[in-house]
């Protein structure tokens, strides 16, 4: 038998809180995750008593077992964390959770990301401590502190290997602006961007101007993934998970920027996996969440899961061609972690289902394959592939 | 603190408790850039592991490299995300590879006009910045254009 996840798992329901700006959730981080699992299972028309299972990522503070201890869970049989910090595990989580389902191990599990930045520290601030040890000894006492600082250098070696101008950059965050006008739940509605603000805005760090980089916010988001078969009898239309995975190229965590293949956002070895496992191209996706910690991880991961040629950037990288419903690539169609929220990345998973739910507040017409990307210029960094029912 | 490229000691390095990178810290307080090379393939290997990535070798030593290499890779920091470096205005952080030595790269700053104009490839020299005072005391290595 061809092992393989194809279609033998489906997402059920989704669910996520309130969004906030970071520091201001009125609910703890724990109740946020709370919340969320609950609105997800409602969403899947499921009792939260059948949830058997949990997997996340980035050492979620919100535990497994303190959440199937409060929610009364009467059997926890699969609980799994995803190594790797950052947001690069979010949809390895996604198909940690979905092989748990497929192998038998568990029959409802909810994958879920909960984040309160300003209960217990901003990732956009530096660590105060005075020394410095390991890996850190070698980046900080230069003042290279923040995330937005430890992937601008490569996003500029990209640039200048393939020509790339700024606009391509922007032409992210003003369709990640322009989707979220729609969207109820982004953080940005009601505050649309153009061109002549992002130029004008800020730089954090060249090339990241203000707009090229993430919200940081307080929220929880979940899914519920069944097996397929299950789905079929629950009130959304299955969102079936085509592949899913996660992947650490050669040398790409090396330390002090060691990596071999620098100006990379890391997909290039998970893409064709996704694509293979999924028996699709990239032709056949009709709309793609991508992880925008900065908009240059997405640049490079568009390019890396085959969208388009490096040289081809500066032609295919238009606001026109990312906007929902007609655009070419349709690109995080909820406004993504730019401007709905960073609820660092799970908010994509979500959108990526919502898509093949036919519910997205930008929806693409007919969509039946939704792909989603965590985590650009990490390690590790994931990925999964959604696909409605006559896509089995 | 004038002779410092930074307006304040944002951390201080220490090596690993485990040793691993105890060589290039003390070589850098010495004024010598020593990194890691294997001694089975010879191949360089940066950052510092306890085995070859290339032959899988646990010989591996420290050796003292030239501290001249070329511009791979820049940065212009404008926003602080540290309170020492809040009236620090943009600095430039440099990623600095070593052609001589399996292009094996370091991160350091690059001295000078922090709004001058960076080009990737251009070659540079290293300069030790020695903080005696600190507690503990360390060494950083910095960057000037220039062969």
């Amino acid at each position: 038998m061809r092992r393989s996840l194809r279609g033998r798992v489906a997402v059920a329901g989704v669910g996520e809180t309130t969004y906030y700006k970071h520091g201001k959730s009125p609910d703890a981080e724990f109740k946020l995750a709370l919340k969320a699992v609950l609105a997800a299972c409602e969403s899947a028309g499921i009792s939260p008593r059948e949830i058997d299972g949990f997997c996340s990522y980035s050492d979620d503070r919100s535990e497994s077992i303190r959440l199937a201890n409060a929610l009364g869970i009467p059997d926890l049989k699969y609980s799994v964390m995803q190594w790797g910090g950052g947001g690069g595990g979010a949809m390895g989580a996604v198909a940690n959770g979905a092989a748990g389902v497929a192998s038998g191990l568990a029959d409802c599990v909810v994958v879920f990301r909960s984040l309160a930045q300003g209960q217990f520290g901003r990732f956009g601030r530096a660590l105060t401590g005075y020394t410095a040890s390991g890996e850190w000894a070698h980046t900080t006492p230069y003042g290279l502190l923040s995330a937005a600082q430890m992937f601008a250098m490569k996003a500029t070696r990209f640039m200048h290997d393939h020509g790339v101008k700024q606009d391509a950059m922007r032409a992210i965050a003003l369709a990640a602006y322009q989707h979220a006008q729609n969207n109820p739940r982004a953080l940005m509605r009601g505050r649309p961007l153009d061109e002549a603000s992002y130029d004008a805005s800020r730089w954090i760090v060249e090339p990241f101007h203000l707009f090229d980089c993430c919200q940081e916010n307080d929220g929880a988001a979940a899914i519920v993934l069944v097996p397929a078969e299950r789905a079929r009898d629950l009130p959304n239309a299955p969102c079936y998970v085509l592949s899913g995975g996660s992947g650490v190229p050669y040398r790409a965590p090396a330390w002090s920027h060691n990596a071999t293949d620098y100006g990379s956002s890391n997909f290039k070895t998970l893409a064709p996996r996704l694509y293979e496992m999924a028996g699709i191209g990239p032709k056949d996706v009709d709309t793609l969440q991508s992880y925008e910690n900065f908009t240059g991880g997405v640049m490079m991961s568009i390019v890396e899961c085959g969208f388009c040629a490096p040289e081809e950037v500066n032609a295919f990288f238009t606001k026109e061609n990312f906007l929902a419903p007609t655009g070419k690539l349709p690109l995080n169609t909820s406004g993504g972690n730019l401007a709905e929220c960073y609820m660092h990345g799970f908010g994509l998973v979500i959108e990526g289902a919502r898509q093949i739910f036919g519910q997205s507040s930008n929806q693409v017409k007919d969509a039946k394959i939704s792909m989603c990307t965590g985590g650009p210029m990490v390690s590790p960094i994931s990925g999964c592939i959604f696909g409605a029912e006559d896509t089995l | 603190m004038s002779n410092y490229y930074l307006n304040t000691v944002v951390t201080a390095p220490v090596p690993m408790g485990d040793g691993l990178d105890k060589p290039f810290w003390e070589g850098l307080m010495q004024e010598k850039l020593l990194l890691q090379r294997c001694n089975q393939c010879r191949r360089w290997q940066w950052g510092p592991e306890w085995i070859c990535h290339r032959c899988l070798s646990f010989d591996v030593g420290y050796e003292e490299l030239a501290p001249t290499g070329r511009l791979f890779s820049h940065e212009r920091i404008w926003h602080p995300v540290h309170p020492g470096l809040n009236d620090q205005g943009p600095y430039v952080v440099a990623l600095v590879e070593f052609p001589q030595a399996d292009n094996v790269r370091i991160v350091g700053n690059l001295l000078g006009d922090p709004r001058q104009k960076l080009e990737i490839g251009a070659p540079v020299k290293g300069v030790f910045e020695h903080h005696r005072d600190s507690d503990p005391a360390f060494t950083l290595l910095q960057w000037r254009l220039g062969g």
